[in-house]
């Protein structure tokens, strides 16, 4: 029992760690600060390029949102940041991570927006453009706000699993959370640092998935 | 060299493809190994938690709630690293392999059990009724009139979410297990040529493009919403 609390929450070993760990923590909300965002602008517009009539847009988007939710995202962060320097084309590592993801988070982000605008009938649309509003302004106004409103259980779940991914680039060598409780554990021996990080995951996301649970129980028909 | 076949020597190398296939065909097979294994014990851990759930002890649901919870909202990577790293320590050692299993078993189980118990909630009461009225015990009602429709209901969430935790099998690379992405990484780092990760890369999409395609039909044929 004692090798185990020793083992895994080791205060002394903890607070020795503190320092390193609240600089890796600032840099996982930074990532997610830049992440998320990239993340939803990039799912609006392939959402909306999903949902268009022109099947010159519509096709190659599909195709490349069905490639980007197959490959897992570690693979494509490795791909990213080991394997584009062979061409010539070297990022550091968050920038490796911002662009991973953004094609990574667009792909899911732009999936659960899709099935939104879907979930509005053509009836709102046609009343919408027949007041005078132009196809924008319907898109915009009518349409998105019903839309959004429709899987905002899965947009904030889908949020908490991009969080949850930037752990990922503690591997890239990303000085984020996970990354700086990895180096604490190397140097110590002792797995406290990764249990302190995984406390303030949870500090951060246990509301999070509350929220979540919440808002599907809520809303479920 | 043109930067055409500049690029091709790099990404697509006939010689590099022909030395590492073996390495990258058994790190898929490993890969096809510990995805079947954690689909199955995942979604069987989850259904009986669920099932567990449904009985209503208020303490043994606190207990699965936290511990839900906890799954959801921490990082695999997170569980594997102290796992991996800290049970040595105290005496337990497991291979990279059973750690990464483990985790994302205990991952899926938590989604799959918040999921199922969705679809039993929904539910209505009078099914409860009915059935218990015409004799059937609590375990019989749960399991010959209750399930049968609950997981129709989840079979969509259900599906979305599995895919997405199988992808982790990726994540055995950071502890050595040897599967797709680790035996890519070792590959490419002794080629001195990106032409293996890009064999991980079509592999990957060998593997999980059909599920995603059957993910989405399924999606619309069991949709969720429209119950």
């Amino acid at each position: 029992m004692e090798a185990l609390v020793n083992q895994f929450f080791n205060l002394g070993i903890m607070a020795q760690a503190w320092p390193l760990m609240l600089k890796g923590a600032g840099l996982t909300v930074l990532l997610c600060l830049a992440v998320i965002p990239m993340g939803l602008a990039g799912g609006l517009l392939v959402a909306l390029a999903c949902t268009s009539h022109r099947r010159r847009i519509r096709w190659p988007v599909v195709v490349l949102v069905d490639v980007f939710r197959a490959v897992p995202p570690l693979a494509l962060l490795i791909f990213i940041s080991a394997g584009l320097p062979f061409a010539g084309l070297r990022l550091s590592p968050f920038m490796a991570v911002v662009v991973s993801f953004f094609l990574n988070n667009s792909a899911y982000y732009g999936e659960i927006m899709r099935a939104g605008i879907e979930s509005i009938g053509t009836g709102q649309r046609e009343a919408a453009r027949s007041t005078g509003l132009t196809s924008l302004q319907t898109q915009a106004y009518v349409v998105l706000p019903q839309a959004m409103r429709n899987v905002l259980p899965d947009l904030v779940s889908n949020t908490i699993e991009v969080v949850k991914l930037t752990s990922l680039a503690s591997v890239v060598a990303f000085a984020e959370l996970l990354y700086s409780a990895e180096m604490a554990r190397s140097v110590t021996y002792n797995a406290s640092p990764i249990v302190m990080a995984a406390g303030m995951y949870l500090l951060l996301l246990w509301p999070a998935v509350r929220l979540a649970s919440g808002l599907e129980h809520r809303l479920r028909p | 060299m043109t930067r055409y076949e500049a690029f091709l020597d790099t990404f697509f190398n006939p010689v590099v493809t022909q030395e590492y296939l073996p390495e990258i065909i058994s790190g898929f097979l490993v890969t096809c190994q510990i995805a079947v294994l954690v689909v199955m014990s995942g979604l069987a851990l989850g259904l009986v938690l669920a099932m567990v759930r449904s009985y209503r002890f208020w303490w043994i649901n606190a207990v699965i709630i936290v511990c839900v919870d906890l799954l959801r909202a921490l990082p695999p990577l997170v569980l594997i690293l102290i796992l991996y790293f800290g049970l040595p320590n105290v005496g337990l050692t497991l291979s990279g392999y059973v750690v990464l299993w483990l985790v994302l078993s205990l991952v899926l189980a938590a989604f799959a059990e918040e999921i199922f118990w969705a679809g039993i909630t929904s539910v209505g009461q009078g099914q409860w009724a009915a059935a218990r009225s015409t004799g059937l015990s609590f375990l019989q009602t749960l399991v010959y009139v209750i399930l049968p429709q609950a997981v129709r209901l989840t079979i969509a969430p259900l599906t979305n979410r599995t895919i997405a935790i199988t992808k982790n099998t990726a994540l055995g690379m950071v502890i050595g297990v040897g599967e797709l992405l680790n035996q890519a990484t070792t590959a490419q780092s002794f080629a001195g040529n990106a032409t293996p990760l890009m064999m991980a890369t079509l592999a990957y999409l060998i593997l999980f493009v059909p599920v995603v395609y059957l993910g989405r039909w399924i999606e619309t044929r069991f949709a969720w919403r429209r119950v």
